[in-house]
């Protein structure tokens, strides 16, 4: 396909991203979202997680934690709380997040919580594994 | 008539007044480059934010399960001012102004017989509000410590007011800071955080016809993403309020410095006038003691 897909990522302090990709995929709540250009209009939260970038064979990788994927015949806007480029990340930021996620799940004091808690302190676990 | 030497210390005094009111004014002007450019960088996440926002808040308006956070309490008893206001002085009348402006809205709310809670966030608004409000101020941070404010920042004050909003202790959140709307204007403005006032003329994207699928579903992002808007707004506020800080600044010791100037312009014609009597008076004596010979 010849076409590309717009994609934005913006943090509250900054643009950090705005070109044109072939493909992104986000880590959503629900599961991983492959977004590719002209895909129905959706909006979901993120969890925290790396998001993949392919243009062409080139890939990236972006840390983000926290906030919204809006896709509309525009493209695909990332709002993110936090992000940053995965070469940036390092073991020990990770362990200190996973730190940090594990406090939030001790403190947590109802169910819902507590799942979403569990939720990104997996997925923190998962991250440092892959690294 | 004052003596030479006490002019000639005036002088020195108010000239080097008038260094450092210049050295501020120069300060100001380059942070206030700085601060509104951190402005204009944090607007596209706001914009993005807000016309997601206005998206869901058209579906939710209706709904008699809207988060609280959007349709409020129900009530409107008890009224939480957060006064943002700078941490440092010499910038005109920018802290009074915020502080005022909160002021009138209190006497205002007290006179209806509600109640006040009052966050302070900058010292200086903190000490002209404790003055007369001691008892109403729940809790108060600062930034001295913090060279450039971050989202982190704007995040700790939205959790502390989300926190206090779920124990129900307040009603109605109302912010105060600063509005920068150019160099020479800065607007002490209130805006409402709590219960959320769904964004004005945000653009919402062209579905061409299709609808917004969520994952997952509405009520679950909107659940989310106001406390993020909350936090959002307050963000915007503080960083509008640094560039106005910094550009009230600029204005005001710019007009201190030139009240400076023309104090040793005043001063030194004062000073060349005593000279010149002096002269003068030494002239005649010697004159009048020739003569007398």
């Amino acid at each position: 396909m010849a076409d590309k897909l717009h994609f934005n990522l913006v943090s509250p302090e900054r643009e950090l991203m705005s070109e044109d990709v072939d493909q992104v995929d986000i880590p959503g709540t629900e599961g991983w979202i492959g977004v590719m250009p002209n895909h129905a209009p959706l909006m979901a939260t993120l969890a925290p997680g790396m998001v993949r970038i392919r243009t062409g064979s080139d890939e990236k990788l972006i840390f983000v934690r926290g906030g919204f994927a809006e896709i509309s015949p525009a493209g695909l806007t990332l709002l993110a709380e936090e992000a940053m480029p995965a070469e940036e990340l390092d073991a020990e930021k990770i362990a200190l997040r996973v730190k940090n996620a594990e406090e939030d799940l001790a403190d947590a004091d109802s169910d819902e919580k507590k799942l979403s808690a569990q939720q990104a302190l997996d997925r923190l676990k998962e991250l440092q594994a892959a690294l | 008539m004052a003596n030479l030497k006490d002019l000639k210390t005036r002088i020195t005094s108010v000239k080097s007044t008038q260094k450092i009111t210049k050295a501020k004014q120069m300060v100001a002007a380059a942070k206030l480059r700085r601060a509104e450019e951190r402005a204009t960088q944090s607007r596209p996440y706001t914009q993005r934010m807000e016309a997601v926002l206005a998206n869901l808040v058209a579906g939710a308006k209706d709904n008699p399960n809207a988060p609280r956070l959007l349709a409020g309490t129900g009530k409107d008893e008890t009224h939480l001012l957060i006064v943002a206001t700078a941490d440092k002085g010499l910038c005109g009348g920018f802290n009074s102004s915020i502080v005022r402006l909160a002021r009138e809205h209190i006497i205002r709310l007290q006179g209806e017989g509600k109640k006040v809670k009052v966050i302070t966030v900058g010292r200086k608004g903190d000490d002209q509000l404790k003055r007369l409000y001691e008892e109403l101020i729940v809790w108060k941070t600062n930034f001295l410590e913090v060279k450039q404010i971050g989202f982190a920042n704007a995040h700790e004050i939205a959790e502390k007011v989300l926190t206090m909003f779920k124990d129900e202790e307040f009603d109605v959140a109302t912010l105060f800071y600063g509005k920068f709307q150019n160099v020479m204007t800065q607007v002490p403005t209130p805006q409402q955080i709590i219960p959320a006032i769904a964004p004005e003329g945000a653009e919402t994207p062209d579905l061409k016809g299709a609808v917004y699928d969520y994952e997952p579903d509405e009520e679950e992002i909107l659940r989310a993403l106001l406390p993020r808007y909350v936090a959002v707004q307050i963000f915007r506020a503080l960083l509008e309020n640094v560039a106005s800080e910094q550009a009230a600044s600029m204005t005001a010791m710019d007009n201190a410095t030139r009240n400076a100037g023309d104090m040793i312009d005043k001063l030194n014609l004062k000073y060349n006038r005593a000279r010149q009597a002096q002269i003068t008076t030494e002239l005649i004596e010697i004159i009048a003691g020739a003569e007398a010979l």
